[in-house]
């Protein structure tokens, strides 16, 4: 009870101490509570991420239409026919809807109070930016619509997200249950589908992430609640002086940290509600989110006020532990202790051991244990922090030679290596997690990326018209198109060998000559040509089907879905055999290539059997209908926009054309959200490490002002005295860095092995982070070189 | 101007000024080559700013300073440093060795600056050291040796360059009388041997004593003693 | 400075002849001003009459009569009690300087060029004792030393009033 009370007063009178003596101490107090405040509110907005990631899926979820699952339905005063018309439009999606209501109690889409007329669109704030500026000329092109209104917040997942609703006509025709449907309401659960159960692995990474990312965060603060030490140093021996015992000395100290981290904590609210507002206005990798996403859960937030100040005050008292506070000063104790290796050995290798368990699992076995991976982790990572300090101290001790600069560097890091080695830990934890991290993703990643098959040297976008779309012009109007080096049409179909409910099928491809070379060898080519493809990796029965003289119906019908049933006959003479090649599809196909005239010759005798004289431009229409049509293009890469105005094109030809851009590997798409989320993190994390590391740098500076001066009064030059602080913050970082790749790449190796995926070093990946450490140093370094210019003039003698 | 005959370095009509305070106001100094001239004057008078505007350390806001027939003035930050590397030499009240170098590395520095290698650099140092008899501090970092010493050190850092003008701002400052003493008696002769001219700051008359001839600065005026009489 | 007692210190080691003691006494202490064999032997007359000391054997030679002298047990008293009474410090409340710088400001002439000549010749002396100082041994360094800071202190009280002549001006020259 006594020495509660006595610990209170103590601590109590820290604190006081804290926020007196005058300007210098208030500076002090408010540098530790910026440091503290900034890693508070990185915590803050990592405990909200959770809450992020939740929303954003139920509003996705609420504004689903399904338009792939939905059961085929009458037109009914409730229903509403919905389009997909997404597009790119630089490296942006935009997500689009064409509606068209057909009854009064037609669903709105959430965010939208009326439907947008015909010719009208509601389009999200972001998007009305877009459209209003100049960057906006090609997509205000593509999207011909008036501007009715805004969509509101509950209708968008972010708030830089591009999204319209416009309204339309004549849909119903084009319901095919893939891009078009007929839908009664959005959000809707749809019946067999279950929500995605995570994936054991990605959980492990995600666990994996917030570790390593939070690690960084806590070393950050443990420093910032050191800054000012030295000056603290002689403050305590003054209150020795007058008469308080070592304990107390002891205690005050941890006041004085807990009185800046209470501080702390009231700036990092504010900065965190900053962020929070800030976040609201950026856009970070295609993701953006909205103020009202931000909110911490409770239970976090409170384990945050409680967790920052009492970990200041253990950590001032851990730090304080190898030095001896007399009235006359402090003393660090006069030996420091030789660091001693055994004990710091044991963290990384107690984190291994945890870890070691679960080697060889994969995603197979059921969930990892949580806390045996966040366990294994952390204590890897803290062993870095610990191993950092022996190995800064047994390297530095073992330098010498070189320059001036060198020497002036070097032998500042040999009296005060643990400084050193503090910096630096921060980095050395990111970049070790961070490097982990990559060599986890890189490893994982043929499990998550899907090769498209696409071959870019032969087209770089593909535009899907569809059935029905474009008509026959559609061709000339891409090959007109700006930025188009060649158009390469085909239209594919199939044959079935019945009218209604076919067995068997076969599938055409359409195209002329130059179009059908791209998909098989063929000898000699002339309009009203037909080949039977060979050699295909697929044979779905063609042969068997493709008998000259046999009719055979395209567009059959089945019980639900009424089609054309247009009849085809095979020619009696004149087929001949091709060799598929894996070209422009992606794979080698199989079936009939047809020539148009071929196709329509087929057609002809058969319609003008059943149908009198139908004109050809009938026919051709009608054919086309039954065929879908996709168009390959292949672009001038020197024209910049060459893919919008394609966009544009494909828009004009239809609206629910689809364009895509080719790519030679698709990822998955949560396996995205976690690679993003890492690198927007790794980016917070380092800057704040960087901004603490140019506190502290020009802390130390400053206490050497008059030593600078008197440098410069000799003649030293600006250039050894600065090439001095690189050299004195690069060696603890080239250490630091190499440290941190070994044991990133050794807990990379082991994540990889408990993922059961081939342990491959991603060098790349290790370079870069190491890089990206390097060049938070360099930044820092050159950041504090004007302060330095300015300590150097000889202003600094003056005081004596 | 024309500096008196003889002199190495001369200064006419220094004016400095920071901020609305008038450090330096119409000063005026000139010393010849092996001489030692004390600067002496009340606290706040402005003797430092005449001592770094001589070294070049400072630019005066007017006035001419010549040094071996060059003027200060126009030359470059990095000429004047390059001046204060080979020519002069320094030692202040404290506050100057590097802590985290040894004694002796803190001596070779200067040479070191001018690129002397590292091993003559403190072979040299340590002859110098032996003259002011701290050779047995060579090892030693600042913060393990007494006031005295330390200044002694800065002393034979000061001097390692054979300089040919030393300038010493209150070099016996933070030294009781003794040590004071020691550390004057051990500069004059050092420089005095070599031919050093010495201009030393001080506002002690004891150690001004050390000198051939005194300068008063009054206000940021300069006066002569000499002429007096 | 009391020759007698410095004589009768001086004899405490041992007897000693008159030209003997004068020697003795120029060696450690008479730098400046040597003694006159006559003032040695007037003070020796002196203390034989006080019974300090007493004659310890004649010799007889070609000049004058050679008396060698020992300390009595009173003269041994008599130099412990000198030196453990204290000099009374001198107070230097009359001095000339002062005396020379208010005639300056009354007659109008300038009064810091008195002090500044002042000033200098206070520094040549210092000069010149510093150097005999380096030159001297430990004797000369602890004498010279003791003149110095005099030196200094009368420097310093120029430098102080400099720096307060207007102050004084005014009130010397107002009432």
């Amino acid at each position: 009870m006594r020495t509660a009370r006595q610990w209170a007063r103590d601590l109590a009178m820290g604190v006081r101490f804290a926020f007196g003596g005058g300007r210098e101490g208030w500076t002090r107090a408010l540098l530790t509570a910026v440091g503290v405040g900034l890693g508070v509110a990185l915590l803050l907005l990592t405990t909200a991420v959770p809450n992020v990631l939740s929303v954003r899926d139920a509003r996705e979820q609420a504004r689903a239409d399904h338009t792939f699952s939905q059961p085929p339905r009458p037109k009914a005063a409730d229903t509403l026919v919905v389009a997909d018309a997404n597009t790119t439009y630089g490296e942006r999606d935009v997500r689009g809807r064409l509606l068209e209501p057909e009854g009064p109690k037609a669903p709105l889409p959430p965010g939208v109070d009326r439907f947008p007329a015909a010719g009208e669109m509601v389009v999200s704030p972001a998007l009305k930016d877009l459209l209003t500026s100049s960057d906006g000329t090609l997509l205000r092109e593509r999207l011909p619509y008036r501007i009715a209104g805004t969509i509101a917040e509950q209708g968008l997942v972010g708030s830089h997200e591009l999204a319209y609703y416009a309204g339309a006509k004549d849909l119903a025709p084009r319901i095919d249950n893939s891009r078009v449907a007929r839908i009664v309401a959005f959000g809707e659960k749809v019946p067999g589908q279950t929500s995605e159960r995570m994936d054991p692995v990605l959980i492990l990474l995600i666990l994996v992430v917030f570790t390593v990312l939070l690690m960084p965060v806590a070393v950050f603060i443990a420093a910032a609640v050191r800054f000012g030490g030295e000056r603290r140093d002689r403050r305590l021996a003054a209150l020795r002086l007058v008469g308080s015992d070592s304990r107390m000395t002891r205690r005050i100290a941890a006041g004085e940290a807990l009185g800046g981290s209470l501080l702390g904590l009231v700036l990092g609210t504010v900065f965190f509600l900053i962020g929070r507002q800030a976040a609201g206005s950026v856009e970070v990798l295609g993701t953006s989110v909205f103020p009202s996403y931000l909110n911490p859960s409770p239970a976090l937030a409170v384990l945050v006020a409680v967790a920052v100040p009492a970990a200041s005050v253990l950590v001032t008292l851990f730090a304080l532990r190898g030095v001896v506070i007399e009235p006359l000063g402090v003393v660090r104790t006069a030996k420091p202790a030789r660091r001693r290796l055994w004990w710091r050995l044991l963290l990384p290798l107690g984190g291994l051991a945890m870890l070691y368990p679960m080697v060889g699992q994969g995603r197979e076995n059921g969930d990892f244990n949580q806390y045996l991976v966040t366990g294994g982790v952390l204590l890897l990572l803290v062993g870095v922090t610990a191993l950092l300090p022996w190995i800064v101290e047994a390297v530095v001790a073992r330098l010498g030679g070189g320059s001036v600069a060198w020497q002036l560097a070097v032998r500042r890091l040999q009296l005060s290596s643990g400084t050193a080695a503090r910096m630096v830990n921060g980095i050395a934890v990111a970049v070790a997690g961070a490097i982990a991290l990559q060599m986890l993703f890189a490893g994982v990643e043929g499990d998550y990326t899907e090769a498209t098959g696409k071959d870019l040297r032969r087209a770089q976008m593909q535009v899907h018209l569809g059935a029905d779309g474009g008509g026959s012009d559609a061709g000339e109007r891409f090959r007109a198109t700006k930025g188009v080096r060649t158009v390469t049409q085909l239209s594919m179909g199939s044959l079935s060998d019945r009218r209604k409910n076919p067995e068997q099928s076969a599938s055409i491809t359409v195209g002329d000559c130059a179009a059908l070379r791209e998909l098989a060898t063929l000898p000699s080519c002339r309009d009203g040509d037909v080949f039977e493809l060979t050699g295909a990796e697929y044979d779905d029965g063609a042969s068997a089907l493709v008998k000259p003289g046999r009719t055979l119906y395209l567009d059959p019908s089945y019980d639900e879905d009424p089609g054309r049933e247009i009849p085809w006959t095979v020619p009696r003479r004149g087929l001949r055999e091709a060799a598929s090649v894996d070209g422009l599809l992606g794979f080698k196909a199989d079936g009939l290539l047809l020539t148009p005239g071929a196709l329509r010759k087929g057609a002809g005798g058969a319609v003008a059997s059943t149908a009198v004289s139908a004109p050809a431009s009938a026919l051709d229409s009608s054919l086309g209908s039954a065929l879908s049509s996709e168009i390959y293009l292949r672009l001038d890469r020197s024209v910049p926009d060459a893919a919008e105005y394609v966009r544009n094109t494909a828009a004009r030809v239809d609206p629910l054309a689809d364009a895509m851009t080719w790519t030679s590997t698709r990822e998955s798409e949560k396996f995205t959200a976690i690679r993003q989320g890492l690198f927007v993190g790794a980016a917070c994390v380092l800057a704040l490490i960087g901004a603490s590391l140019l506190v502290s740098q020009l802390e130390q500076l400053r206490e050497r002002r008059k030593l600078l001066s008197s440098l410069v009064a000799f003649g030293t030059r600006r250039r050894t005295l600065g090439l001095s602080v690189l050299w004195q913050t690069a060696i603890p970082i080239a250490l630091g860095l190499l440290l941190a790749s070994v044991v990133g790449l050794t807990l990379g190796s082991v994540l990889l092995r408990m993922s059961a995926a081939k342990v491959r070093v991603d060098w790349p990946s290790v370079l870069s982070m190491t890089g990206i450490g390097a060049g938070v140093v360099l930044t820092v370094t050159l950041l504090s070189l004007p302060p330095l210019a300015r300590l150097m003039r000889a202003d600094g003698l003056r005081t004596e | 101007m024309t500096a008196p005959a003889g002199s190495l370095l001369a200064a006419e009509g220094l004016r400095k000024a920071y901020g609305p305070t008038v450090a330096l106001d119409g000063a005026e100094f000139s010393i010849h080559p092996g001489e030692v001239v004390a600067v002496m004057g009340p606290s706040g008078s402005g003797k430092s700013t005449l001592l770094h505007c001589l070294a070049g350390i400072v630019t005066p806001d007017a006035g001419s300073i010549l040094y071996d027939g060059r003027d200060l003035a126009t030359m470059n930050d990095a000429q004047r440093s390059a001046l204060r590397r080979s020519e002069f030499g320094f030692v202040f009240q404290f506050g100057q060795l590097v802590p985290e170098l040894t004694c002796v590395e803190n001596v070779a520095l200067p040479l070191r600056l001018n690129g002397t290698s590292r091993k003559r650099a403190e072979q040299t140092a340590l002859d110098w050291m032996r003259r002011l008899e701290v050779d047995d501090l060579a090892k030693k970092r600042p913060g393990e040796v007494s006031g005295g010493q330390g200044q002694r050190v800065a002393v034979a850092r000061a001097l390692v360059t054979s300089p040919r003008v030393v300038f010493a701002d209150e070099p016996t400052g933070a030294l009781d009388s003794l040590n004071g003493e020691r550390v004057m008696e051990l500069l004059t002769e050092a420089a005095r041997s070599a031919s050093t001219a010495v201009v030393l700051v001080t506002h002690e008359a004891r150690v001004a004593a050390y000198s051939d001839r005194e300068i008063v600065v009054r206000d940021g005026k300069s006066r002569d003693m000499e002429r007096v009489v | 400075m009391s020759i007698g007692h410095t004589l009768l210190g001086l004899l405490e080691s041992g007897p000693r002849h008159g030209y003997d003691l004068k020697r003795a006494f120029d060696e450690k202490f008479g730098h400046d001003r040597p003694l006159h064999y006559g003032q040695v032997y007037s003070t020796m007359s002196r203390l034989l009459k006080h019974g300090l000391v007493e004659v310890d054997g004649i010799e007889a030679g070609d000049g004058p009569e050679r008396k060698r002298y020992a300390i009595t047990e009173a003269g041994i008293t008599d130099v412990e009690r000198w030196l453990g009474t204290p000099e009374k410090p001198e107070p230097y409340l009359q001095s000339t300087l002062y005396t020379k710088v208010v005639l300056a400001l009354l007659t109008h002439r300038d009064a810091a060029d008195i002090l500044d000549t002042q000033r200098a010749e206070h520094l040549r002396s210092m000069r010149i004792l510093t150097d005999r100082k380096r030159k001297g041994d430990l004797a000369d360094q602890l004498i010279c030393d003791h003149a110095l800071f005099h030196l200094e202190a009368d420097l310093r009280w120029l430098e102080l009033t400099a720096a307060r002549l207007d102050k004084l001006r005014q009130a010397v020259v107002s009432p």
